[in-house]
């Protein structure tokens, strides 16, 4: 079985610049939601000093990541913001000092054993940094019955202009191999492998050197289509297994960590320093010099536009790919643990949609197998049990239905849409 | 503040539009046009044009009296129009020509919702509407080159379906198109160049064309008839490429266009072979367009990671 996919432009124009470190902004607003999970709660207040790396939000709640400071300087505010989720959530605005000093208690973790492994990537902060975001501790900490025995490295990168886990393979390709070589030791999984597509040579060369005398790891090339960095995918396209409908990947004996959330965690073993830092791409096509940035968590967009180097005024701002990612409307907004990237676009056209012509190009692009067309009449018809028949929640809102539409209909909106409609009558009828 | 645009995702959409999916059939069809302009003279593509400005101007008027959204510059109608022109006999009066081009639009696409709705096929039904309305004049063949003998109208001759064995013409004449039959039907040479152009932009599926194809030729072997004549006679090519191959009209997965087309072959064979009719072509296609839907809801693809059982359930 092959799995349906899209041809995509790649627009890579970032991929042989070096990563460079932003200039320090002058404050930093840090949401206390970085993922999907239960918001945090601060554990600062407004007029306290912050150092890098101090912990400055935690919950309760098993999906969930703390939340440390990126800068050294003075809490001038707590907050609300709209997260990327549309919902509203406390945020700690930071006024950064000149002098930037770490946190005292910064250190290597102390690792023995399995479960201090997971606690370490549990205070690290870590959530997954190719863009969903899921806390990388709750993905390690399967049990140990659970049949997991295969590590998947994502690095397939299948979006356009996104190059930051490319960089993290050029640039920090060796923490990448020692971290695998950890997670494999401590969590006794039997083997890894890193999933590359095949328009990034230079990274799949690297790694296999890298990873030349480890019996146990392999890098995967696959081929330059979209969606190959999804979940569900690239298990299918690396190990050959099927993550069945409504299960998580260790149903397949998998865990999927990004390639550069890998690289974070090794540098959180040997440093001890949180995840308040990481590389985004700034590009798009009003870009004259793309870039790959090094920039703290929290730093708003207002501060990377004016480090970008651009032609014209942006009217488009997207967070992560021009496929999943975000438009946002706030040049406040500030850039969370899960952006990959920030890119520009100007003149948008607003592109009118057209009566939908049967021509199949949505049924053929779907990975999922589903047939977008049905299931856009079942939504306009409301039929939530021809949803679910015709299983919605399959999608993962990958875009490419819409992307090959020749009638420009949004048809992967749709299906979001239809995904909630589902939910809410089922709630309805919960509630008789 | 400086406030950005939203939209959903995804951000970057493909090139293509329906117009240009249009646009690329009308270039597909070119070449027929010319071939069947050559064989059977001006008045074919006066034919031909003229059933376009018709199909054009009904789905403009339509769309204006029922104050709908004007949908003309998607260029389906184009489209029908050339297929209804290419489809019709060279003598046939212009008046009824434009009979057909209005049942086309109007009856089978406007009435059931414009672009992307109708279930059957515009050009096919416009053309069996004129078949069963002017049965003699639909049937009336000319010539190839009848324009050349001066001061003669239109001969009236048989295609070649409907021919003696000893009066049929040679394989290289049925390639070229040089025989007796609809405007755009006969040359095959043409009508191959524009289905590669269009599987070549993967605007069609190959499955259909060839399922149909073969179709009648394993059938027509296995009833001893002459494979190579009979998938060249009549409006086989011309259907299996630019009829059977409709979007709105026939199945969505390829393993439904692969049924469809088989039962195309099937029923064209038959009627061929045991009906009244000499051709069948466009009766396989309609019949088959009105199972359409039947067909898409058992050839849906199979959801990744869906077991059977619970999909029973």
């Amino acid at each position: 079985m092959k799995l349906r996919t899209v041809k995509l432009p790649h627009f890579n124009n970032a991929a042989e610049i070096a990563s460079t470190e932003i200039r320090l902004p002058e404050k930093v607003i840090i949401s206390m939601s970085q993922h999907g999970g239960v918001p945090c709660t601060p554990l600062v207040n407004v007029g306290d000093t912050v150092k890098t790396g101090q912990l400055i939000g935690i919950s309760d709640a098993v999906i969930s990541a703390p939340v440390h400071s990126s800068v050294t300087g003075k809490v001038t505010e707590i907050t609300e913001i709209i997260n990327v989720f549309g919902k509203r959530n406390k945020a700690v605005v930071i006024e950064t000092d000149l002098r930037q000093t770490l946190h005292e208690d910064i250190k290597p973790p102390v690792i023995d054993t399995r479960e201090d492994f997971i606690k370490a990537v549990k205070d690290s902060g870590s959530v997954g940094l190719g863009g969903a975001g899921f806390p990388t501790y709750v993905k390690l900490n399967c049990p140990e019955d659970s049949g997991v025995d295969t590590l998947v490295v994502n690095g397939a990168e299948c979006e356009p202009y996104i190059t930051s886990d490319y960089r993290a393979f050029m640039e920090d390709g060796e923490k990448i191999a020692a971290g695998i070589r950890i997670i494999l030791e401590k969590l006794g999984l039997k083997r890894a492998v890193i999933g590359i597509e095949a328009d990034k040579p230079q990274a799949i060369k690297k790694m296999r050197s890298l990873t030349e005398k480890d019996d146990n790891i392999s890098v995967a090339s696959l081929k330059s289509l979209y969606p190959q960095g999804a979940e569900k995918v690239l298990i299918y396209n690396t190990t050959g297994r099927v993550v069945e409908a409504g299960k998580l990947p260790m149903a397949a004996g998998c865990i999927v960590i990004n390639c550069s959330t890998v690289a974070f965690i090794y540098d959180y073993i040997k440093t001890g320093i949180p995840l308040i830092k990481r590389r985004i791409t700034v590009d798009g096509p009003i870009v004259n010099k793309p870039a790959n940035l090094i920039v703290p968590v929290g730093i708003r967009i207002k501060d990377i536009l004016e480090a970008a180097n651009v032609r014209k005024q942006p009217d488009r701002v997207l967070m992560g790919g021009p496929m999943m990612g975000t438009c946002i409307y706030d040049e406040n907004t500030p850039v969370s643990k899960t952006n990959n990237a920030v890119l520009l676009f100007a003149d948008t056209k607003p592109s009118a949609t057209t009566a939908c012509i049967r021509c199949g190009r949505c049924v053929n692009a779907c990975s999922m197998g589903l047939m977008p067309t049905e299931l856009e009449h079942a939504y306009d018809a409301k039929d939530s049990e021809l949803l679910e028949k015709l299983n919605i929640n399959l999608c993962m809102n990958c875009g490419a239905c819409t992307f090959v539409c020749p009638a420009k209909r949004n048809i992967s909106e749709k299906n979001q849409l239809a995904k909630l409609f589902v939910r809410q009558s089922k709630e309805a009828k919960l509630k008789g | 503040m400086n406030n950005f645009l939203i939209e959903p995702s995804p951000h970057i959409k493909s090139s293509i539009t329906t117009q240009k999916v249009m646009l690329h059939v009308i270039i597909a069809l070119f070449p027929a046009v010319v071939a069947g302009t050559i064989i059977f003279g001006l008045r074919a593509l006066l034919l031909v044009v003229l059933c376009a400005t018709f199909c054009v101007l009904a789905e403009y008027i339509f769309n204006l009296i029922t104050k709908r959204k004007q949908t003309v510059s998607d260029l389906s109608a184009v489209v029908t129009g050339i297929l209804l022109g290419l489809n019709l006999p060279v003598s046939l009066p212009i008046y009824m020509a434009a009979i057909g081009s209005v049942a086309a639009i109007v009856v089978v696409k406007q009435f059931f919702g414009g672009i992307g709705q109708n279930f059957a096929n515009p050009a096919i039904t416009g053309r069996i509407i004129l078949m069963l309305s002017f049965a003699s004049y639909m049937t009336t063949w000319s010539e190839p080159f009848w324009y050349m003998n001066s001061g003669v109208d239109a001969v009236a001759t048989a295609t070649p379906l409907a021919m003696a064995e000893s009066e049929l013409p040679s394989y290289l004449d049925m390639f070229l198109g040089l025989r007796a039959g609809c405007i755009g039907e006969t040359c095959i040479a043409a009508l191959l160049l524009g289905g590669i152009y269009l599987i070549s932009l993967k605007l069609i599926n190959p499955v259909t064309p060839v399922a149909f194809i073969g179709t009648v030729a394993i059938c027509t072997a296995l009833a001893g008839g002459d494979v190579l004549m009979e998938i060249m006679s009549g409006g086989l090519v011309i259907g299996a490429f630019f009829m059977a191959t409709d979007y709105a009209t026939t199945p969505l997965t390829t393993k439904g266009k692969l049924i469809f087309a088989i039962g195309c072959g099937l029923i064209t064979f038959l009627i061929r072979e045991f009906g009244t009719y000499p051709e069948g072509v466009s009766y396989s296609i309609l019949v088959m367009n009105i199972v359409t839907p039947q067909i898409d809801k058992f050839t849906m693809n199979k959801p990744f990671g869906v077991k059977k059982e619970a999909k029973q359930k």
